[in-house]
């Protein structure tokens, strides 16, 4: 290494070597498992819960509660790039001259000495088979070059001296993936709304916080609808949505997973659904001893008078996940009894044990008899428009492995040479700027059809 | 005849041409893994005619779905791809002992789905997440991916089984040369490399017309990732530090127990949308 070297030449030189991008990736592939096995963007409690108080603060310290945005891990991908651009440039203004050479040049010499050259003996004058020799060359390979040595003739071709560029190709689709990405974070969002049917928004909620996001137009959830296969296993879940814009319906469109909406920007995908709250539930109301049953309507929110000036009953509302000592009793309605004494309490009312309320041995049961199912659709909205640098990056990187991998550049060289019978002594090698197991198997090929022109 | 059948038969057949293969290599002689190419070869057209039946019994039974959609079915076609790019490496490189090294691979992964109580061999309908026109293409390309290094692992560990300096008659000797070794290691890895690539590109795109996000760091993405930066570390290895031989076989041995955590690990032991296969 040279010295007296000035500060900004240290870090190029430190950015431009291969082995910090090796330990780069290293680190990064090591790191990432951390947030596959850490839950991540859990709340505080769960991670109290989970890995206890100490553990937790440790967790919180370093931010593997949501690792893959921590300052560290963006550390990592930023100290990633750079190498990767340094790198790039470093190593490309060394082969540019390569890939784009002022004149293409060969080294007889060099070719004589390499490890694939093979020698053998056609029974014709070298005159009668150069020019054969030369449209083979032309026409499988490509633009051929002459020279004339001491010892007979010698011609050069080669392909592919551009597929040297690949690999660059590949590095600056990561740039692009990563610019997309950027574009996301920076001016889109992931956000999700839950309509119940009927019901209209023109805001959707951020994840994990309740920050309100305009959309720019209204959804209406006009129908929800999930149809089950005979197993029980869910088929399909449809959302009708409207689409309303200054007040006016624009369109109506159905969105099932794996077939959102994608309107101005904006994305709108069917992720989850649920049972939402009903209007009104039918209840019968069975007085204890004498068994005597009463049918009433009651909407949420309403009081009514129990029968015989027992009391008051309120239909408080309804909940989704009704928990029973630790057990989740699905959909269940929550009320209030208040006595003619002045007594209150809470009573639950879960839809899939009717009788449940029977147990509290009260002196009336409410038993749950009917109510208008409604659902509401869990919609996810999000816009990116990073997403295009993104899938150019894709396409890019797949482009780029192709030509990496698969093709190369490759140089061959024929000797002809007269031998003291009047023969032709032909020598062939070549070289390739990677798969010389392949390029032997070509040459040896080339050798066959070489001996039959 | 049934796709069980079939694919039962399939089993059966992959352990006989592993046999083969394996004695061939114990035993140097050359017709045993003639024979076991024959046999696997059989094995591969029985796992193809399975793989087809399966998916017209789906269409009977009213789902009608590729058969990619659960760990059993994927299986199955894990050891499909590995006994196609092994029977294409063969004719390519006209080199029959690595079967010892590759062909047990395609037995254990097809005997593993039929044997393991866990793994369910019903045919069952496709969750609405499955439903799209992207299945096939990222299951395609991400098996073939994670074909391709699993014949990488395969070769890798002949470094490790072949001593210096083999004698004449150790059983060793057949063995190919270190070079050539290297490249189909390599070539198998280079193979693996961008149909993982490709798969996981496809995830992307669908996952972004399935759940509006083209990456949301699920375990089985970060997963992949890592075995992609893995290999992706291999090839820097290999092309800019001149890395050979055992030292290069080890990480290709760590790429393929990461390819596995990513295939199994992230199913059994984490949680995440991809929990299907």
């Amino acid at each position: 290494m040279k010295k007296n070297q000035t500060i900004p030449e240290k870090i190029w030189q430190f950015f431009c070597s291969v082995r910090l991008a090796v330990y780069t990736l290293v680190i990064i592939a090591a790191t990432s498992i951390i947030g596959t096995v850490i839950l991540q963007n859990g709340t505080q409690q769960q991670y109290i819960n989970l890995y206890g108080e100490a553990v937790s603060n440790l967790i919180k310290v370093f931010n593997f509660d949501d690792m893959y945005h921590a300052w560290w891990f963006l550390f990592l991908i930023v100290i990633l790039c750079i190498n990767l651009i340094v790198c790039s440039i470093e190593r490309l203004s060394i082969t540019w001259k390569i890939i784009f050479p002022k004149q293409v040049k060969f080294n007889p010499e060099r070719f004589r000495k390499l490890k694939n050259l093979e020698i053998f003996t056609v029974n014709k004058e070298t005159e009668a088979i150069f020019g054969n020799y030369e449209s083979f060359l032309s026409k499988t390979v490509g633009k051929v070059l002459k020279k004339q040595t001491e010892s007979g003739t010698v011609m050069y071709a080669e392909k592919g001296r551009w597929t040297r560029i690949g690999v660059y190709v590949i590095h600056s689709s990561i740039i692009l993936l990563i610019i997309g990405a950027l574009i996301g974070a920076i001016f889109g969002f992931k956000a999700s709304l839950q309509l119940d049917e009927g019901a209209i928004s023109d805001v959707a909620f951020l994840h994990n916080k309740s920050v309100p996001v305009n959309i720019g137009f209204s959804i209406k959830c006009n129908d929800f609808d999930v149809k089950f296969y005979d197993t029980g296993a869910p088929e399909e879940y449809r959302s009708t949505l409207a689409i309303i814009e200054n007040g006016k319906e624009s369109f109506i469109e159905d969105i099932r997973v794996n077939h959102p909406l994608r309107y101005k920007g904006i994305n709108i995908f069917q992720s989850s659904y649920g049972t939402a709250r009903p209007d009104s539930v039918i209840f019968d109301i069975i007085t204890q001893p004498d068994k005597g049953v009463i049918s009433k309507t009651i909407k949420i929110g309403q009081e009514i008078q129990l029968p015989e000036d027992q009391g008051l009953f309120k239909l408080e509302g309804f909940l989704p996940h009704f928990d029973f000592r630790g057990n989740n009793l699905g959909e269940a309605f929550v009320g209030r009894i208040t006595q003619k004494d002045g007594k209150s309490f809470q009573i639950a009312l879960p839809v899939k044990y009717p009788t449940f309320d029977k147990m509290r041995k009260g002196v009336f049961a409410f038993v749950v008899k009917d109510f208008e199912k409604k659902y509401y659709t869990g919609l996810q909205i999000t816009k990116d428009p990073g997403v295009w640098y993104v899938y150019s990056g894709f396409i890019l990187m797949i482009i780029g492995c192709w030509i990496t991998f698969f093709m190369s550049h490759q140089s061959y060289f024929i000797e002809i040479k007269k031998d003291k019978d009047n023969n032709s002594n032909i020598s062939i090698s070549g070289t390739t700027n990677r798969n010389s197991q392949g390029l032997k198997l070509k040459i040896k090929k080339m050798i066959i059809k070489l001996k039959d022109i | 005849m049934d796709s069980s059948l079939a694919l039962s038969l399939t089993t059966f057949i992959y352990a006989l041409a592993s046999v083969f293969y394996i004695g061939s290599f114990t035993f140097k002689k050359q017709i045993l893994a003639k024979t076991g190419f024959i046999v696997l070869v059989t094995g591969f057209v029985l796992n193809t005619v399975g793989i087809i039946l399966r998916w017209i019994e789906s269409y009977q039974m009213g789902y009608g779905h590729a058969p990619f959609a659960n760990m059993y079915e994927s299986l199955v076609f894990f050891s499909w791809t590995v006994a196609i790019l092994y029977i294409f490496v063969e004719l390519k490189y006209k080199e029959s002992i690595i079967g010892a090294f590759a062909s047990p691979l395609v037995f254990l992964a097809i005997a593993y789905a039929s044997l393991s109580p866990d793994i369910n061999s019903k045919i069952t309908p496709l969750i609405p997440a499955l439903k799209s026109n992207w299945l096939i293409a990222h299951v395609i390309t991400c098996f073939l991916g994670y074909a391709g290094f699993a014949l990488a692992f395969g070769f890798s560990i002949i470094y490790f089984v072949k001593p210096k300096n083999p004698d004449n008659t150790s059983i060793f000797s057949k063995l190919p040369s270190e070079d050539l070794i290297d490249e189909l290691t390599y070539q198998m890895v280079v193979f693996g490399f961008l149909f993982l690539t490709i798969g996981i590109i496809t995830g992307a795109v669908w996952a972004n017309s399935a759940w509006g996000k083209y990456w949301s760091w699920d375990p089985k993405e970060t997963w992949s990732l890592i075995t992609w930066f893995v290999y992706a570390i291999f090839m820097h290895l290999r092309m800019m530090k001149g890395w050979h031989g055992r030292n290069l076989a080890w990480v290709s041995i760590i790429g393929f127990i990461a390819v596995m955590f990513t295939y199994f690990g992230v199913n059994y032991l984490l949680s995440g949308l991809h929990s299907y296969g």
